[in-house]
């Protein structure tokens, strides 16, 4: 308790009089002005993107922000770069990896979280070291086998790679959603003769259920921006829009206005989703160290 | 009964599952052990299969473009990889890409969460706004700086400083690895700053109270209760930035390609470049490797240091 002395000792006067009001509110305001300018800031870039992919070709260079907005440029990246094809890998790849992961993940956590054995903890740690690998590491065995199984530049393969990236976050997750399941329940369901699959079925999917889909919003995010595989792996059949944006590195980048509208159409339905499973992301990416 | 979880920062956790309950169902107990193994197999193949394979890849002779050039190479690929004269400016520019990425995000993001702490009008939605950058795809994020913020000629960098009459500045070919640091750390710093905000709320209100009722600064505050607090949540924030930042490949393949030179090269765009624009597998495979090793280094040290300052905590 050496810091309880410390502050006594530190205190000129232990009855300090009241914080004047007018002080406070001249806090709180200064507070205000200083978090929302900060706010401004970061999220400016994305700010430009949303305005410029509304502005003309031309008009994009100039920083104005009075203009009269037009759709042209969403018009051209949907006519001229086969953008669909590059959003519809994408759709793929992040909900199939994500399905794949849950088929993997829910029978695992169902057994870790009910019938759980001296080994689960350890299994369980296990399973989030998996993901201290860094990439790189394993680029060329991946891209080789790749190669071998005719998984380069297929739907498929990244999606069996975005599975194994996702699925410790899966297991995780579920594994703590299935701990909040009181047992009382499913022994219920247990002594009304309920199978497993009834089990499963009518009693932990309607409890699990509002967790297990947040957590699916989070394995869809990191899916649909995951560039270090997408990028090395896939080039033209298969490859989602990160590696499409990715082709805008070339001169063609300066278009300024086709860019950001390719950009804006990319990202903003994702960020949706990832302010709606904040809460997923803080747990499932820390493997709950925090809280 | 219950389960003992240890989390990777060292904490260990009991939870209470509902495991009390009698297995009434006796086909389940025999099917038990199967519901796992699909998870448990495809993460071990994963673990051991690739890296096994870049261990073995990195001993022997191995080129894509020259078959016949077989047969175990002993540490001629270390050696050749040591060689290179993109060796320890990749090594370099990893050590400080991650340093600076680091710094930069945890001490913003710790600032960030104490202001945020405050009450203040609309502060939910300011706080959608600052966590928005880690939910842009990295190409977009890079692309978006690169082209339309850092451009000499054209970015809004460049027009203000112009319109008060300041020369442009090159970003990416004057200070190429300060640029990239900045993108990487916009792309991260929202990543701290929901971890270390999360953490800061459960903080003990009481505690803040009878410590600002005995008269302590805002300072003291801060570094003998905020500080202490956030130790735990800023080691995990250090931990998978971390993991993450050492594969940084995107960001640099759509911005500079390791370029001028090898200014921005790191080890991870120098793996890619060895093993997949000059097929050589094998010294390439040393570097992936190398990479490996790193990482652990580093997850040792930093599992070390938090539960030492764990230990301290206490």
């Amino acid at each position: 308790m050496s810091s309880h002395s410390f502050w006594y000792a530190s205190s000129p006067t232990i009855s300090k009089p009241l914080a004047n009001v007018e002080d406070s509110r001249l806090k709180t305001w200064l507070i205000g002005i200083a978090g929302w300018l900060i706010a401004l800031i970061v999220f400016f870039p994305i700010f430009w993107i949303a305005i410029t992919a509304f502005k003309t070709e031309q008009g994009a260079y100039s920083p104005d922000l009075i203009f009269k907005p037009t759709l042209e440029s969403f018009r051209e990246v949907f006519a001229r770069s086969n953008y669909k094809a590059y959003l519809l890998n994408s759709i793929y790849v992040s909900l199939g990896s994500t399905l794949l992961c849950f088929l993997i993940a829910i029978p695992a956590a169902y057994r870790m979280a009910f019938f759980p054995t001296p080994k689960t903890a350890g299994t369980l740690v296990w399973m989030m070291s998996t993901k201290m690998m860094p990439a790189v590491g394993v680029l060329l065995p991946v891209y080789l086998l790749f190669r071998t199984a005719g998984l380069l530049d297929s739907v498929w393969g990244l999606i069996f790679i975005y599975t194994l990236l996702n699925l410790p976050i899966a297991v995780w997750m579920t594994f703590t959603y299935f701990c909040e399941v009181p047992g009382a329940i499913l022994e219920a369901a247990r002594v009304d003769g309920a199978s497993l699959m009834g089990e499963l079925r009518d009693v932990l999917a309607p409890m699990s259920l509002p967790g297990i889909s947040s957590t699916a919003l989070l394995l869809i995010i990191l899916s649909w921006n995951e560039a270090f595989w997408s990028i090395n792996l896939t080039s033209a059949k298969a490859a989602p829009l990160t590696v499409f944006i990715a082709s805008y590195s070339s001169p063609e980048g300066l278009f300024w206005a086709k860019l950001s509208a390719a950009s804006l159409l990319a990202v903003a339905p994702i960020m949706v989703m990832g302010w709606l499973s904040q809460k997923q992301l803080v747990s499932g990416l820390t493997f709950g160290a925090v809280k | 009964m219950s389960v003992e979880i240890q989390t990777p920062s060292g904490e260990v956790k009991t939870t209470h599952p509902a495991a009390d309950l009698p297995p009434a169902v006796e086909e389940a107990d025999s099917t038990l052990p199967f519901l796992q193994w699909p998870a448990v197999g495809s993460l071990f193949l994963w673990m051991i299969v690739p890296l096994g394979m870049t261990i073995y890849f990195s001993f022997i002779r191995y080129n894509l473009m020259n078959p016949e050039l077989t047969g175990f190479a002993k540490a001629d690929n270390f050696k050749y990889l040591w060689e290179d004269p993109a060796f320890f400016p990749a090594i370099l520019n990893t050590v400080i890409l991650l340093g600076s990425v680091l710094v930069i995000t945890v001490v913003v993001g710790v600032l960030l969460a104490v202001l945020y702490d405050h009450r203040f009008f609309g502060r939910n939605v300011a706080t959608l706004l600052v966590i928005a950058p880690f939910f842009v795809m990295p190409t977009v994020s890079a692309l978006v700086w690169k082209n339309m913020i850092l451009h000499p000629v054209y970015g809004l960098i460049a027009l203000a400083l112009h319109s008060v009459g300041l020369p442009a500045i090159d970003w990416f070919g004057d200070h190429p690895m300060f640029s990239v640091i900045l993108i990487v750390s916009w792309e991260w710093m929202p990543f701290a700053f929901l971890i270390l905000f999360t953490s800061i709320k459960s903080l003990d209100l009481e505690q803040q109270e009878a410590a600002s009722i005995d008269g302590a600064t805002g300072m003291q505050m801060f570094f003998r209760i905020t500080l202490p607090h956030l130790s735990r949540a800023i080691g995990v924030v250090v931990m998978i930035e971390t993991i993450f930042l050492l594969s940084i490949f995107a960001e640099i393949y759509t911005t500079t390609s390791g370029g001028p030179g090898t200014a921005t090269t790191n080890l991870a765009y120098l793996v890619y470049s060895l093993g997949l624009q000059q097929f050589d597998i094998g010294i390439a495979s040393a570097g992936g490797l190398l990479a490996v090793i790193l990482a652990n280094v580093v997850a040792f040290f930093l599992v070390r240091l938090l539960s030492n300052n764990l230990k301290a905590a206490r």
